[in-house]
């Protein structure tokens, strides 16, 4: 997956870094800090004397918005803009203590859909701002169709959205020169920009979007920005990366992380452990587990036929027998395979069947182009010998079906192994359908 | 164009990815192409000029080039580039070619290419009307005529999949590994495919499914359209709205995978990088669905596309629409092939009589065929024929080089060893291992130096000036007695005939500049004849249109010392044979020549 979304603590410190690059004409001051925990505050508090000296602003940061909505955004202790340190460090203990509710979408002030519940585990906190309403600016950037489109409006903050009819809409096509871009930009600003900012909006307007494009954002958000004669205040940001552009954009990224939505279950040990050996090959490996304790499991090649057989499962036995979603392909080595097949295994044998039923694992794909089929399930048999007896205790039915180069001789040692260690299995090449074989399993 | 591509295309390959250009040529040699479909590699690294594979039971070399710019010198007609650059410059590479002009498609192999340099490579190859076919994809495949890389898999499953011949269902995928499949069901329920293109994996693809399809539905070959989709995106969309403006007519069956994931929120990414729904139109259902609606034949499921295929291409066949195809003939690979150890590209001893690049000897040998020993050498050496006045100069100077007496180097050398009783051949190399920087090797160097000075443009005084620095004498320089009052009269004749017959000398016209300036400072600094005629055969090949890094390529693989050593030979064997007619007993050198300064060896 290329667009990855990026903590607003990291956005800010991107632009930051390149801040008079893009923004010569404006200045930041770059007051922002991410913390933990209240006593991580307290400490930065020692380096960064604004955080003593100012009043704050502390809220979670953790991909998600509408934190205002939900009562996550602490700005006043007594009255608004009276937030001191100690009562920053505190109401982040105290949020972080415990699960929170986030409601991702409101009417009004209305939650509207299901909450999901989960720890906070990253704040971020600011000073305190205060600014009028007709300071705050809407600006974001993202790709849509084939073009960029950079999105301005006067209204920014909460009630951006609201106004969604204010927002000015300007598409560059991706071959647009900066100059086509600039004269485009600052015929295009809203007109409801108060007159004394409108040159200093599109000065701003175009650094961003230069920003955005540069830097490879896959989308950009500040909302709102506040512009005070020169002076910048970036009050909420959301963005994403195109995490493809990583190779080229290590320095001007510095080191920025990419973590899990909130409410998301954790990634597990063993999911992790196939993300880092994915990064590491020239081969796909990709492994996600949807419920751990179902009955049939999947090790199929290709990234379109492990959707058609997971289209097929979900067709034929529903997706509650469905236990995960994963594929190999790109001709991984045998100690590629191995390892693959070895996490599934390790997985699919650590309880029974809740039903008593054998379970099922479908070692699937299309006729490979290039990819060395005897190869990989080299890898594959070499896992069974190392979980034979935990296979035969939990009894597991085997499903093959598989072509490419080398699929003769693949397809017969795989049978050779099973037979060997007293394993159950059925074995078909290209001469059958496809997913044919998972109709064989859920008919025997 | 309404057809991809033909039996004629050919490919440069970037990168020496050696067993996807063997899979092609597997692919040319069982559909019996005249020309193999790869015409150049682009191996920026490689030093080797050109990498060997099998055509069939024998072996063809395809040549190796540094960049792309050079391959397409080269080999202009190739107008298909596949790029096998990785994602870290598969952009560059692109954007190269397509500065560069004269490709019609550029595939590109490399998955996560950054979006922003897929989507800028795209634009720019639409804007020039270069297909791209990718990023992230196995390719495209014009069935009996060309195949791109890997794309089919084994030769066994490309003529199982009857991808070896034109059949009438034209394919578009996103998923390499499901275009494989759909070719082999396509086989199995109808004819074969006509085109197949996996557009590939990314989010931001150059030739995008309609793209395709509006090419095929221009096609002829193809008859009905088989379009694979996936979850996410909304391109299948336009190929909806194509066909409700009647700009596709042909039947359509179509399928969009991903079905499963309307059960998981947007956490889960089934496939692809592009396979991520945003938004409800973005669904498999919601396209299947509208694609149905629109009139495209959309099976119940992935399972029941067999029948559907077996149906569609029932009813055209019916309607006389598909002809019944003949199986074409075919060429079988060998199952076990061996490389071969050795390369000639000169000279062929196996047919009738053997020959001289490509001339039999009986052509060249009598006299009545008014060739000489300069036109063998002009076969053997350079596998070009060379016009008259060039291989006369060639003889010219293996005559002028013969022989310089008996007291140069090589020749006493081959005077002692046959004095001491051995065999010609043995006294000959005693001889030419002489021949060296010292011995006849003046003949590179000048041409050496003379070229860097005037390729350079260095005026004589900086010549002379860097030769200095260098700390070299200047080769082809001086001579023991002559000068230009009393010239070498070999220099002479060499110069006459070369203002006779040359078309031009600017080598020999600078060196003359340069001796101008050293014998003003030592009369017998003059162009000696190494000198003369390391210059000239910079000028002959120079006239005969050799490029310059041809003509150094000459210079540093000793093709002039090679002259000097043909000519010289003669001169020693002349020496050797003297030395065994007059029977002269062994040599054996006067002490009182030699300054013996004998010291006794410390110890230390």
């Amino acid at each position: 997956m290329a667009q990855k979304a990026i903590r607003e603590f990291d956005a800010k410190s991107i632009l930051a870094k390149h801040w008079d690059k893009y923004f010569p004409d404006f200045s930041y001051a770059y007051e922002t800090v991410m913390v933990q925990n209240g006593s991580e505050l307290t400490k930065a508090a020692k380096e960064k004397k604004w955080l003593k000296e100012k009043t704050l602003v502390a809220k979670p940061d953790m991909l998600f918005g509408k934190r205002g909505k939900n009562g996550l955004v602490l700005f006043k202790d007594a009255k608004p803009g009276d937030v001191s340190l100690a009562k920053a460090a505190s109401w982040i203990d105290e949020k972080s203590s415990q699960k929170q509710s986030v409601y991702f979408s409101f009417d009004g002030d209305t939650p509207t859909g299901e909450a999901k519940v989960d720890m906070l585990t990253h704040f971020i906190v600011e000073p305190f701002t205060p600014h009028s309403q007709e300071e705050e600016y809407y600006i974001s950037a993202t790709c849509v169709g084939d073009d960029d489109v950079l999105y301005m409006s006067a209204e920014g903050g909460m009630e951006v959205e609201e106004n969604w009819d204010k927002v000015i809409e300007v598409a560059f096509p991706i071959t647009a020169t900066e100059e086509e871009i600039a004269a485009k930009i600052k015929k295009s600003i809203p007109k409801d920009v108060a007159a004394k900012d409108k040159e200093a909006f599109a000065t701003f307007a175009i650094g961003f979007f230069k920003a955005y494009r540069e830097l490879n954002f896959a989308y950009l958000e500040i909302n709102p920005f506040v512009l005070q004669g020169k002076k910048v205040e970036l009050l909420d940001m959301v963005a994403k990366l195109d995490d493809t552009a990583g190779f080229m954009m290590r320095e001007q990224w510095g080191d920025v992380e990419y973590p899990t939505s909130f409410g998301m279950e954790e990634k597990s040990p063993e999911v992790l452990a196939i993300e880092d050996a994915d990064s590491k090959s020239g081969a796909s490996l990709k492994l996600t587990i949807l419920k751990p304790d179902a009955r049939i499991w999947t090790m199929v090649a290709g990234g379109g036929a492990s959707v058609v057989y997971a289209d097929t499962i979900a067709d034929l036995a529903g997706i509650e027998d469905l236990a995960n979603y994963g594929e190999y392909s790109g001709g991984p080595t045998t100690s590629e395979t191995k390892f693959y097949a070895e996490t599934i295994l390790d997985l699919m044998t650590r309880s029974k069947d809740t039903k008593g039923r054998d379970k099922v694992l479908i070692i699937g794909g299309a006729i490979a182009n290039f990819t060395d089929v005897a190869k990989t399930f080299t890898g594959i048999i070499q896992a069974f010998d190392n979980y034979a007896d935990k296979m035969k205790e939990v009894g597991i039915k085997i499903y093959v079906r598989r072509g490419g180069p080398n699929y003769e001789k693949g397809l017969k040692d795989i049978k050779e192994a099973a037979d060997r260690l007293g394993l159950y299995i059925e074995v078909y090449g290209p001469e059958t359908h496809v997913t044919d074989i998972v109709r064989m399993a859920l008919t025997k | 164009m309404a057809q991809l591509y033909t039996r004629d295309t050919q490919a440069i390959f970037w990168n020496n990815n050696a067993s996807a250009i063997q899979r092609m040529l597997d692919y040319d040699y069982t559909i019996k192409r005249d020309k193999p479909s790869v015409a150049a590699i682009v191996a920026p690294t490689s030093s080797s000029k050109f990498e060997k594979f099998f055509y069939g039971p024998d072996e063809v070399m395809i040549p190796l080039y540094k960049s792309t710019a050079e391959a397409k010198a080269a080999q202009p007609q190739a107008d298909v580039l596949l790029n096998f650059a990785s994602f870290r410059t598969a952009y560059d590479v692109t954007m190269e070619a397509l500065e560069l002009g004269g490709f019609t498609s550029i595939m590109v192999t490399a998955e996560g290419i950054p979006e922003r340099l897929a989507r800028k490579m795209n634009a720019t190859a639409k804007a020039k009307n270069v297909i791209v076919i990718g990023p992230a994809t196995v390719g495209g495949i014009a069935p009996g005529a060309f195949k791109i890389a890997n794309i089919g898999g084994t030769i066994e499953n490309i003529v199982q999949s009857k991808l070896h011949r034109a059949g009438s269902c034209g394919l578009v995928t996103r998923s390499g590994g499901l275009f494989n499949e759909l070719s082999n069901i396509i086989a199995i329920n109808a004819d074969g495919i006509a085109e197949g293109v996996a557009i590939g994996g990314d989010r931001f693809v150059g030739s995008v499914f309609i793209d395709n399809l509006l090419r095929m539905e221009a096609n002829p070959e193809v008859k009905y359209m088989l379009l694979l989709g996936e979850v996410g995106g909304t391109e299948e969309y336009k190929v909806i709205e194509a066909v409700k403006n009647g700009q596709i007519k042909k039947p359509i069956i179509a399928w969009c995978i991903g079905t499963i994931a309307k059960y998981y929120d947007s956490g889960v990414q089934f496939g692809h990088a592009g396979a991520s729904a945003n938004g409800d139109m973005e669904t498999a259902e919601a396209k299947n669905k509208a694609m149905k609606e629109a009139g495209i034949h959309v099976p119940a499921s992935f399972n029941n596309l067999p029948e559907i295929i077996s149906a569609v291409h029932h009813e055209l066949h019916a309607e006389g629409i598909i002809k019944d195809i003949k199986e074409p003939a075919t060429n079988v690979c060998p199952s076990v092939r061996k490389s071969k150890e050795f390369i000639c590209t000169i000279s062929d001893d196996r047919g009738d009589e053997a020959t001289y690049a490509g001339f039999p000897i009986s052509s060249l040998a009598t006299p009545d065929t008014g060739k000489g020993i300069g036109d063998v050498i002009s076969l053997l050496w350079f596998k070009k024929q060379y016009p008259k006045w060039a291989t006369d100069f060639i003889e010219t100077v293996i005559k002028t080089v013969a022989d310089h007496g008996p007291a140069v180097s090589g020749a006493h050398n081959a005077k002692v060893t046959a004095r001491a009783g051995k065999s010609v051949v043995e006294s000959l190399v005693t001889g030419l291992l002489t021949i060296g920087p010292r011995f006849g090797g003046a003949i590179d160097g000048a041409a050496q130096y003379f070229k860097y000075a005037d390729d350079n443009k260095l005026t004589p005084a900086e010549f002379l000036n860097h030769m200095k620095k260098e700390g070299i004498p200047i080769p082809g320089i001086g001579h023991r007695i002559k000068s230009l009052k009393n010239p070498d009269l070999r220099v002479e004749g060499l110069k006459k005939y070369a203002a006779k017959s040359f078309p031009a000398t600017p080598l020999l016209d600078y060196a003359l500049t340069v001796e101008q300036l050293t014998t003003s400072k030592k009369e017998n600094l003059i162009l000696n004849v190494d000198g003369t005629i390391g210059i000239l055969m910079v000028d002959m090949w120079r006239a005969l249109g050799y490029s310059e890094e041809e003509i150094n390529e000459f210079i540093s693989s000793g093709t002039l010392n090679s002259f000097f050593i043909v000519g010289r030979s003669i001169g020693f064997i002349g020496h050797v044979l003297d030395e065994k007619r007059l029977a002269m007993p062994m040599y054996r050198h006067p002490m009182s020549d030699i300054l013996y300064d004998v010291q006794v060896a410390e110890k230390i």
